[in-house]
């Protein structure tokens, strides 16, 4: 792929692409390597350097309630140019059992108030705390939100700074406008609303503290929750957390390359399924994120269907030009 | 009174205990109520308002499937198993019990309409002392009803009197046992006396004890008691509910049997429920399907444990264990949640749409304008709707002759007189010309007692006759002499004929259209009006009919005292007594005989002689004598006939044409073409059949032998079979061979299939109806079926009903082949009803043929395109329907099976509920009935011009158990392509602004919209044949995929019913994504491309005869129709052939008529043969082979 972009000298990296994809099929022979140019670092952080201590704090439920933070440090040797996004990753985590699935009420998170206080039985086994007061978010999806927290670090050469990360916008819009609302306020605190229902038990604060400091990122309609909430169809997946806030140098144009850290706020128990956590960092193109199978794919069958085709006008030509197999 | 006939079929057999005996007292309805008999009303429905609904869905779930469908409800109606709502299910059942319910409810409604329309029939019952008009219902055992003429007969009635002599009625049997004759009972004397007395009639206390009610039309046995007088009762004194009362003004009856004990309503109670053998298979499949589904979901189970045990043990954290199950439950529970996630390979819909195609393509059969006859205004019909595919897969024809290969209809065509040939036409260069109906006919106009219906093309006949020529007057007036038949004369010039041959009817038509009429006839005399002059003859003798004389004389004595000898018969036994001084004619005539039966027409020889009064007076007195002999009376007769008959002078031939239908050759043609093998079951007499044979092209000159079986003991027809197997195929085994298999529901079923063994060249074989009873015994029903499937062409003659329905229940028990039964009267019903299918010629006879059908139509012709075109499209369509079927719920299915490797073996679904319930009954319904109602491989012209087309249907080659897997193969590929690229392609994506694309609502999204992809491409490649329809429904269903989609996943329907419609947005954050789209289509390449492929290369390498015609079809024009020549044999055959049968003669010219000849219409002869002559095997052959004679074509 960097051979097609040079060949095209493409700083516009859509427009390069589009001409690598158009070369690409017609002379197969340019590209060696998928044309993805979207680039995308992965880091395990799951027993990853000082984190290992965490992983092994969690390992013991009673320590549940203690904070541990980790740090990871990696390196980026290309700089990621453009909008630059940063997900967390669970590996084996199965978002898409029937029961787990099923474990949720929609009309609570869509802000019925007679779902928040009596929340529909598919929910079970998260539906009531002990003492009988209904969960909000209710079931077992909302029960196992992705509790960890990041802070990507940049290390200047004369220090380390914080990387601007938006988290918000982070969802579809129909989830964070429709699919999801909080329960009308009529002039009440989103606290009071949710007065007489329980956190899920697993959640360290309720969900009307989710983001105190911006209503519309509180309560049913934060994007952490909405993210998590949109259940992965396979076992490993990855979540976006946020987005490079692109206003301020060195990061107007993306990511710069150098050294890295992220500051980890390790909460999410993973040990007992066997599961890794990890952090994603990717551009995207008009394609989407970085994708190696579809062009390798598309590659393979074009050749195997030209090879077919080659095969077949044999074939015509030996036993059916002019209708010859057709005689009695 | 036909149309309810075919709904006689459900008996209402609710007799408490079995009956015994009836026993019954005429007028004493107290009396007979209490032995509770049936009344004469009946009831063919079903059900009623209130026991509509429980009755219909008791019998709907009956069914496998919708029992298995009901059993699915309930699992999902159990939350620890639910992985799919309910919804899913039971929409689907809804729709196709409610489809099937309709469908009953208006069958039934018309079976109330017959009941009613029937019971409600009107008539004239003997209550207290006087006539009442009374529905039929009311009517009850013991009453006495009074019938008019031409009414049908309201139950099974003890004859009491009539209007005519002797207490005589003539009823037609047509309704019941399809024979067209008269048929002649009488009443006893004593009851006869009654007359139509009321008082007497009402008074009338006589007992009858008979047998209890049963289906034996021909048998009856009974006693009345009349003032303690015993008299034996016979099927003769008894009408029978379905005949109708013919020339009898009126008589009176005694009910016997009401309603359903009528030995009509016993006769149609069992209706058997006709299956076609795709049904069948169906059912083995979808057996099959079932332990296909439960294997599935035994590997997902055991998945399920596995990873309980390994994974789902450790989630347990975030996804507790529901209280009460523990692992190895869950497990269980999984198999019944994958039951139901899996149950979509038996799609509820399998069955609604093999109806709804098959109901659609029974509208075709009955909207075609080709199988539409004009003249009698009857379109062909499709009586049963689910048989339709079965028409492409017949392999034995099993047929009626008369009235189905011929018209029933003799006409007077040709004749010689005296040397010369009349009815030919020629042209001035002496070409002959063809008859068509344009051609000029004869003005019979100065003749005002003609039959106005009688056809004749030549002129110079007429003239000859009018010109006073005396032997052609000779002729007719032999004619108008020398028969049987009795005349009937209505109103004054109105004569019609009641004749026991259809021959002899014609050729006295004949005369009498050529001024020489049959007016009338006493014991003594003949009325006849020779050129408008009334002469009467006087009758001396009758020296009958019979098989074998081959001839029949009368002796007549002239108003001028002349005596005269008339006969006709067959040419060689005429020529062998004629005048040493006739030689020179018979040359001639022998020659236009020869040209006759070349024709196929049925000839007879006329011969007249001028006797001598002494020698007459003198005959007569021994011929007084003969017939009073106690010992060896037919003998002396014969001899004394023998001694009469010779001598005698040449007059000429008559040639009568037993019409066949239009086309019947150029058909048989056709379907022997399609390896469809035509047996012929006729009652007639061997000779008719035969010449039928020939005439319609099932036996040919170049046959290499013509077998006849007409054996009179087992072992003579042993061996007449034998010899002629061993004839044709001297190397075969002495016994058959006979592949037992098991096959049906599991394989419960065991039959035994004998082979088909190669003959070189083509034979024929002729049996008799008494070889034939021999021949059906268990230990040689084998012989015969070997003997007969080696023949190109057999003919049954003098077979019974029931002997037809043996015959074709012999072939589909050891030949397991798909047989038709065609018939016209209802004497064919019993084989109708034993074939797998039943064709009625509709309007000939009576309508029983059509009411027991499966298809009627009015002419043989239509069955080639019957079975060459709409059978086969049918067959097609019913193969790719099911293929197609299968396929696309095998692909649909799968991807579920492979998805559950990836979540946890938790009977997630991979597609929205939504999806699941519409993809069968609403996505993909339309294109796939629109493919399966109208493709054709090969249109109707094409299909009509290569009959060889139809060989694939017969051997079942395109939808079998291998075929079945092969479309399992291809579901599966598929499903694996459409599961595993998408997953591989989305596993790791991300959209394009970065967010989410790979949670389940657009991964299901995704795996939908390529789905429908594939199999709607799918659907397009194995499309033939595209109308506007096609393209309408495949349109349709994809703008409505999506358009239901993002209906569903839309704001609305969210706010109404948020965990209804869960997927919001799925559709518009999906679809305007590239990787999508483009996934989508590499899905669908990978899943098309192959199937283009391989069709390809199959074509080029092994092209088969279906893409041979559509190459053909492509490249070349259709060949117009060949011109038809004028069918010629250039065979010589005398067609002689009396079609003589045994009717009211005997009965008439019984001793005790004998004795009555005071009354005033006292029938018939004077002396009459013994009838012993036909009861006789016909152990010769009236053909005469005749040294063969090029004869131009």
């Amino acid at each position: 792929m960097p051979l097609c972009a040079i060949k095209t000298g493409c700083d516009n990296v859509r427009k390069g692409r589009r001409l690598c994809l158009k070369k690409f099929k017609i002379k197969f022979t340019i590209c060696s390597f998928p044309p993805s140019l979207s680039l995308s670092f992965q880091l395990d952080y799951t027993e990853a350097e000082t984190c290992n201590k965490c992983f092994e704090m969690r390992k013991n439920v009673s320590n549940a309630n203690e904070t541990c933070i980790c740090t990871v440090n990696f390196r980026i040797d290309k700089p990621f140019e453009g909008d630059v996004f940063f997900y967390y990753g669970l590996r084996n985590f199965h978002q898409n059992l029937r029961r787990y699935m099923d474990s949720r009420d929609d009309g609570q998170t869509v802000g019925r108030k007679k779902n928040l206080k009596d929340p529909s039985s598919y929910c079970e086994p998260f539906l009531k705390d002990p003492s009988g007061r209904p969960i909000a978010p209710c079931g077992a999806v909302a029960n196992s939100i992705f509790n960890d927290s990041f802070t990507l670090r940049y290390h200047y050469s004369n220090g380390i700074g914080e990387v601007p990360l938006l988290r918000e916008g982070l969802t579809w819009y129909t989830d964070k406008y429709i699919k999801f609302r909080n329960p009308t306020t009529d002039n009440l605190t989103l606290a009071q609303v949710f007065e007489g229902t329980a956190p899920p038990p697993y959640w360290q604060k309720p969900v009307y503290k989710l983001d105190p400091s911006n209503p519309m990122n509180n309560g049913f309609i934060n994007d952490d929750f909405i993210v998590w909430m949109r259940e992965a169809a396979f076992p490993n997946f990855k979540k976006l957390y946020g987005i490079l806030f692109r206003n301020d140098n060195p990061f107007t144009k993306g990511l710069p390359a150098g050294n890295y850290s992220i500051d980890i706020s390790y909460n999410f128990p993973v040990q007992y399924f066997r599961g890794r956590k990890e952090v994603v960092l990717t551009t995207v193109t008009w394609f989407g994120g970085q994708n190696h199978f579809l062009p390798i794919a598309y590659l393979v069958t074009s050749s195997l269907i030209l090879l077919t085709a080659v095969v077949l006008t044999v074939v015509w030509w030996k036993f059916g030009k002019d209708g010859k197999n057709m005689k009695e | 009174m036909g149309t309810v006939l075919s709904y006689f079929c459900h008996l209402c057999g609710h007799g408490n205990k079995e009956e015994k005996e009836r026993c019954l007292r005429a007028n004493d309805r107290t009396f007979n109520l209490s032995f509770r008999y049936a009344n004469n009303a009946i009831k063919t429905s079903k059900y009623n308002i209130f026991t509509f609904l429980p009755l219909n869905l008791f019998e709907q779930f009956k069914r496998l499937a919708n029992a298995y469908f009901l059993f699915l409800l309930i699992l999902q109606l159990i939350p620890q198993i639910s992985s799919l709502s309910w919804i899913t299910t039971g929409f689907a059942l809804i729709v196709v019990l409610s489809i099937t319910a309709v469908k009953d409810a208006i069958d039934d409604i018309n079976r109330h309409k017959c009941d009613r329309q029937v019971n409600n029939r009107k008539v004239d019952v003997l209550m207290d002392g006087q006539l009442k008009n009374e529905k039929w219902m009311n009517v009850q055992v013991g009453d006495i009803v009074k019938l008019g003429n031409n009414e049908f007969v309201t139950a099974d009635l003890l004859l009491l009197s009539s209007s005519e002599p002797f207490n005589l009625v003539y009823v037609d049997t047509a309704e019941l046992d399809g024979e067209t004759n008269l048929k002649v009972k009488q009443a006893l004397t004593v009851t006869g006396e009654l007359g139509d007395n009321i008082e007497a009639l009402a008074a009338f206390n006589g007992e009858v004890r008979c047998e209890p009610p049963n289906n034996r039309l021909d048998k009856f046995k009974g006693t009345l008691t009349v003032n303690g007088e015993r008299y034996a009762l016979d099927n003769d004194k008894v009408l029978l509910r379905g005949c109708t009362l013919r020339n009898t003004e009126w008589c009176f009856g005694l009910v016997i049997f009401g309603g359903p004990d009528t030995k009509l309503m016993q006769n149609s109670g069992k209706s058997m429920f006709k299956r076609t053998s795709i049904d069948h298979l169906m059912n083995i499949l979808v057996l099959c399907i079932f332990g296909f589904l439960a294997s599935m979901c035994s590997i997902l189970t055991i998945g399920n444990a596995i990873w309980e045990t390994n994974e789902g043990s450790v989630f347990t954290m975030f996804l507790p264990r529901e209280p009460g199950i523990d692992a190895p439950l869950a497990s269980f529970l999984i198999f019944w949640s994958y039951v139901i996630v899996l149950n979509t390979v038996i799609p509820s819909s399998l069955y609604v749409s093999v109806e709804l195609i098959r109901l659609g393509n029974s509208f075709f059969i009955n909207w075609d304008r080709k199988m539409y006859y004009l003249k009698k205004d009857t379109p062909a019909q499709a009586r049963t709707t689910t048989l339709n595919e079965e028409l492409g897969q017949i392999k034995y024809i099993f047929s009626d002759k008369t009235g189905t290969l011929t018209q029933n209809i003799m006409t007077f065509n040709k004749c010689s007189i005296n040397g010369k040939a009349y009815g030919d036409l020629y042209d001035f260069s002496g070409q002959r010309v063809e008859i068509t109906e344009r051609t000029e006919r004869v003005d019979f106009s100065w003749n005002n007692l003609a039959d106005p219906k009688f056809n004749f093309h030549d002129h110079s006949l007429v003239e000859m006759v009018r010109g006073g020529n005396p032997e052609t007057q000779e002729f007719f007036r032999l004619l108008s002499l020398c028969h049987t038949v009795m005349p009937e004369e209505k109103k004054e010039g109105e004569l019609s004929y009641q004749a026991q041959s259809p021959d002899e009817g014609a050729l006295v038509n004949a005369a009498r259209n050529f001024g020489f009429v049959f007016r009338s006839r006493t014991p003594e005399t003949i009325t006849v009006v020779e050129m408008g002059k009334q002469v009467i003859y006087e009758l001396l003798a009758i020296l009958d009919f019979n098989n074998m004389r081959k001839r029949m004389s009368v002796i007549v004595r002239s108003p001028e005292g002349k005596l005269t000898l008339y006969c006709k018969g067959a040419d060689t036994v005429i020529f062998e007594r004629l005048h040493p001084s006739c030689n020179k004619l018979m040359e001639v005539t022998t020659d236009h005989l020869n040209e006759y039966a070349g024709d196929g027409l049925r000839t007879l020889v006329l011969a007249y002689k001028d006797l001598n009064e002494n020698y007459m007076i003198d005959w007569k007195q021994r011929h007084h004598e003969a017939s009073v002999a106690m010992e060896g009376r037919e003998e002396k007769l014969d001899e004394l006939y023998e001694e009469i008959e010779k001598d005698m002078m040449l007059l000429g031939a008559t040639a009568v044409e037993d019409k066949l239908q239009d086309g019947v050759p150029q058909t048989i043609e056709q379907l022997t073409k399609a390896d469809i093998k035509i047996w012929v079951l006729t009652g007639d007499k061997q000779e008719t059949a035969e010449n039928i044979g020939y005439s319609c092209n099932m036996l040919r000159e170049e046959m290499k032998d013509v077998f006849v079986v007409s054996a009179n003991t087992a072992e003579g027809v042993k061996e007449e079979l034998q010899n002629a197997r061993r004839k044709m195929c001297p190397e075969a085994a002495e016994e058959p061979s006979v592949i037992k298999s098991r096959v049906g529901l599991f394989w419960l079923k065991k039959t035994e299939t004998v082979q088909d063994e190669k003959v070189d060249g083509d034979y024929g074989l002729i049996i008799n109806g008494h070889s034939l009873a021999f021949a059906l015994e268990k230990n040689l029903r084998l012989e015969l079926l070997r003997t007969a499937c080696m023949c190109q062409t057999v003919i049954c003659c003098r077979v019974t009903p029931l002997q037809k329905a043996q015959v074709v229940q012999l072939v589909k028990k050891y030949k397991q082949a798909v047989t038709l039964a065609i018939g016209d009267g209802a004497n064919d019903v019993s084989m109708i009803k034993a074939a797998h299918i039943g064709v009625g010629i509709s309007g000939q006879e009576g309508m029983q043929a059509v009411l027991s059908s499966d298809f009627s139509f009015a002419q043989f012709r239509y069955l080639q395109r019957l079975l060459l075109v709409h059978g086969r499209w049918s067959y097609i369509r019913m193969y790719k329907f099911l293929g197609y079927f299968f396929y696309k719920n095998f692909t649909f299915t799968l991807v579920q099976f492979w998805y559950a490797f990836f979540c946890g073996f938790s009977a997630k679904t991979v597609y929205d509920e939504w999806f699941i319930t519409f993809y069968n009954m609403v996505y993909t319904a339309l294109p796939v009935l629109g493919m399966c109602l109208f493709d054709q491989d090969v249109n109707d012209r094409w299909s009509l011009q290569h009959p060889e087309l139809y060989a694939p249907g017969q051997k079942n080659q395109y939808f079998n158990k291998k075929a079945f897997v092969r479309y399992l193969i291809h579901g599966c590929y598929c499903s694996l392509i459409i599961f595993f690229i998408p997953w591989a392609s989305m596993n790791d994506a991300v959209r394009n602004d970065g967010k989410d694309i790979v949670s389940h609502p657009s991964f299901a999204f995704l795996l939908q919209t390529c789905l429908l992809a594939v199999v709607h491409t799918q659907l397009c490649v194995d499309t033939y044949y595209w109308t506007a329809v096609n393209h309408f429904f495949v349109l349709l269903s994809t703008i409505g995929y999506f358009a239901i989609s993002v209906t569903m996943y839309s704001n609305g329907m969210f706010y109404v019913f948020p965990s209804s419609f869960p997927l919001i947005g799925a559709a518009r954050n999906t679809l305007n994504q590239p990787i999508v789209w483009l996934t989508i289509f590499l899905t669908f390449l990978l899943c098309i491309l192959p199937v283009v492929a391989f069709r390809f290369i199959f074509i080029q390498l092994r092209p088969t005869i279906n893409d041979k015609v559509r190459y053909k079809m492509r490249t070349e024009e259709l060949p117009a129709p060949a011109p038809r020549l004028p069918l010629r044999r250039r065979s010589t055959r005398s067609g002689y052939a009396f079609s003589h049968s045994q009717g009211y003669g005997d009965l008439v010219t019984s001793r005790k008529f004998l004795i009555k000849r005071s009354t005033k219409r006292a029938p018939l002869f004077t002396q009459t043969d013994s009838s012993i002559f036909q009861n006789q095997p016909q152990h010769y052959r009236t053909i005469a082979e005749e040294p063969e004679e090029p004869q131009s074509p």
